[in-house]
């Protein structure tokens, strides 16, 4: 042997004649379609593989048909103003889901990748698309879109379901209370989660009303239970004895009944009682756990009122409750908060990166003398204003004495 | 002459030059400003041009998009006429393809002292066939092509948001352009394609009184000729060219043809 080939060229000489040696009859038979079409859309040359899967001979689409003549009118749409576009525009365009109709009317799934041919000068001279059979895939993608179209659905209800929740836990709306000027506000962190936070203003006999504001424990369908319980249990006691502390022992008996079976039910609540006596309210309060309500006076002050801290509600058995009484004059406003205002993510003088009650201190000076709507009012700007700081569900419950209104005739 | 990148809203771009006429280009539904390409560097010699985004499309601001406002033509008009205030665009050419060619029937007979002149492109003030009235489609065939649009989110996938929010940290992604001339977020692009599909703007024809050249291509699936010479028929003061393209977007297809005829129309009949 003259001529001895390196082992590669020998290698590369037996599988070419082993795999492809005949180039048309890797064209006309490749496992995809082949097309080629005129700019002007006609098809120019077509490969075995597509005329078996549309069932048309050659004849009836070589120069007698367009591309968009395959489509549903659909496609041609859809060919018209995003591929034909992007074709001019970049040359090529890959990856495209379109249906292709079969001479028997029915449509085959396709994915195709398009390129324009250019000639020597750069100048377009036909369009060279590779079709591939994407019925198991479209059916595929199928399916995950009504999966997300069902997920779609399911985030829907369940969203419209946790606001029907959350406002069958707090009042429609406040009650109308001769002299009483009364505001609140719920901002719910999120929008597919119950919170825990709630506020109420009922009547309970004659010239007294009741009113609280609180927060439990954890998040979702189980804080929202408890919050029923709570709701439930506080405004059933306020009727049997309208002492804020009695009430909030009760609460205690209740909860920590649960806190032993269930595991750490427990909550921050502030209970008050409100007594109308002549152009004011005398107010009882006694919380549990919870932070210091704001009292904005007449005359322009504005402090955090002092009363006992007491304990977290449901954690203990032998607990005792302190409670405070003031009287609400003509002018003056008592703010209720929950800790999703001052621990909201800020940056203000709090070493702790929250807002913080000096910053809330400040802030009701500024406001002070208010009336409860001004104030709520004020206290949903500066919580829009903290933005995306807000982490927690807040609820605020502002209650003031007004002037009495003139006396009505008999 | 150079661009002059406003942004904003509708992603303005000002290219051509400030002493000539304004001439502001709209695209249809489907891509965005860069369908202008082949035929704004010829027509910059000679005009002041305005290219923009539609809201929902393109680069245009996309926290603009409310489904609600872009439901009908009308807010598409609006922007477009917004555009014109804070610019003070005055004696407008406006050429608009395909929807947007009606959005300019309905500014120029909203504001018709701004408009100089309206040039439409493979106009239809209505697709689907109603009585003797043939648009050339019917309401499944829309349904057809909204199938179409959930199954192709050309160029559009999560981790191409922050480019498309204009995010350019992440360099990265610049790779993965490819289709975005056409990168349309698929609910606005659903209800673009509703709001274009759906239209019905025959009646607001014979109201345009400014001077109309009517560009028809001569094969065109969506704007078939007899449509082409319906809106002829019906603006009063209009002018029909046909020409020999195939497809919707001549000023792709064939733009050399395309300027001739814009420009024998704008710039020589102009005043």
């Amino acid at each position: 042997m003259k001529r001895m080939a390196a082992a590669g060229e020998t290698d590369y000489a037996v599988f070419s004649s082993l795999l492809e040696d005949n180039a048309e009859d890797l064209y006309e038979n490749a496992p995809c379609g082949y097309l080629s079409t005129l700019l002007d859309g006609r098809i120019a040359k077509v490969n075995n593989t597509l005329l078996n899967w549309l069932g048309y001979s050659r004849d009836e689409l070589v120069g007698r048909r367009s591309f968009s003549d395959l489509l549903n009118v659909g496609g041609k749409l859809y060919y018209e103003t995003h591929l034909a576009p992007l074709l001019s525009m970049q040359g090529e365009v890959g990856g495209v889901a379109l249906e292709l109709r079969a001479a028997d009317g029915t449509r085959l799934p396709v994915l195709i990748t398009s390129a324009v041919k250019t000639d020597d000068a750069g100048e377009p001279i036909l369009i060279r698309t590779t079709i591939f059979d994407a019925r198991d895939r479209r059916a595929y993608e199928r399916e995950l879109l009504r999966a997300r179209e069902e997920g779609d659905r399911e985030r829907a209800r369940l969203q419209d379901l946790v606001v029907t929740l959350q406002r069958s836990l707090l009042p429609p709306v406040l009650p109308v209370v001769p002299n009483l000027d009364a505001a609140a506000h719920y901002y719910a962190a999120s929008p597919e989660e119950l919170g825990g936070d709630f506020y109420d203003l009922f009547p309970l006999s004659g010239n007294s009303w009741g009113l609280f504001l609180g927060d439990v424990c954890g998040k979702g369908a189980r804080a929202a239970a408890l919050t029923s319980l709570i709701r439930y249990t506080l405004r059933t006691a306020a009727v049997y004895d309208g002492d804020p502390g009695t009430v909030l022992l009760t609460l205690n008996t209740a909860l920590h009944e649960q806190y032993l079976r269930d595991d750490r039910s427990f909550c921050t609540v502030i209970f008050g009682v409100l007594s109308s006596d002549g152009d004011g309210f005398t107010v009882t309060l006694a919380r549990g756990g919870h932070a210091a309500p704001l009292l904005m006076r007449a005359d322009g002050t504005a402090d955090y009122l002092p009363m006992p801290l007491g304990p977290l509600i449901g954690a203990w058995a032998d607990v005792v409750f302190t409670t405070v009484t003031i009287r609400l004059n003509p002018g003056d406003t008592l703010l209720l908060f929950t800790d999703g205002l001052t621990e909201a993510r800020a940056a203000t003088t709090d070493p702790s990166g929250r807002y913080g009650d000096e910053a809330l201190r400040a802030f009701v000076r500024e406001l002070a003398p208010t009336t409860a709507a001004a104030a709520v009012t004020a206290i949903i700007a500066l919580l829009d204003s903290l933005g995306d700081g807000r982490q927690d569900d807040t609820a605020v419950l502002a209650v003031g004495a007004t002037a009495p209104g003139p006396t009505r005739k008999p | 002459m150079g661009d002059i990148r406003i942004g904003g809203r509708n992603n303005v771009l000002l290219t051509g030059r400030a002493d000539k006429p304004v001439m502001m280009l709209a695209n249809g539904f489907g891509c965005d400003q860069n369908m202008w390409r082949l035929v704004t560097p010829a027509l910059a010699e000679d005009f002041r041009i305005v290219l923009f985004d539609h809201v929902g499309s393109g680069q245009a601001e996309p926290s603009a998009w409310q489904p609600e406002r872009y439901a009908t033509l009308d807010g598409y008009v609006e922007d477009i006429l917004r555009i014109c205030h804070s610019l003070e665009l005055n004696d407008v050419v406006f050429v608009g393809h395909s929807v947007s060619a009606m959005m300019g029937v309905l500014a120029a007979i909203a504001e018709p002292e701004r408009f100089r002149q309206l040039i439409l492109i493979g106009p239809s003030p209505r697709y689907i066939d109603d009585a003797a009235y043939r648009g050339g489609f019917s309401k499944s065939d829309i349904d057809e092509l909204l199938e179409s649009l959930d199954s192709n989110y050309l160029g559009w996938s999560a981790a191409m948001a922050p480019v498309i929010m204009g995010n350019p940290d992440r360099p990265e992604l610049g790779q993965e352009l490819t289709n975005s001339f056409c990168r349309t977020d698929p609910q606005a692009a659903r209800v673009f394609a509703r709001t274009t599909f759906l239209s019905d703007n025959r009646a607001d024809l014979a109201r345009v009184m400014v001077p109309t050249l009517i560009l028809q291509c001569s094969s065109d699936v969506i704007a078939p000729l007899e449509v082409g010479a319906y809106v002829h028929a019906q603006i009063p003061a209009s002018t029909l060219v046909t020409l020999s393209a195939t497809g919707h977007c001549p000023h792709l297809s064939a733009p050399a043809a395309t300027i001739a005829a814009i420009r024998s129309f704008a710039v020589d009949d102009g005043p």
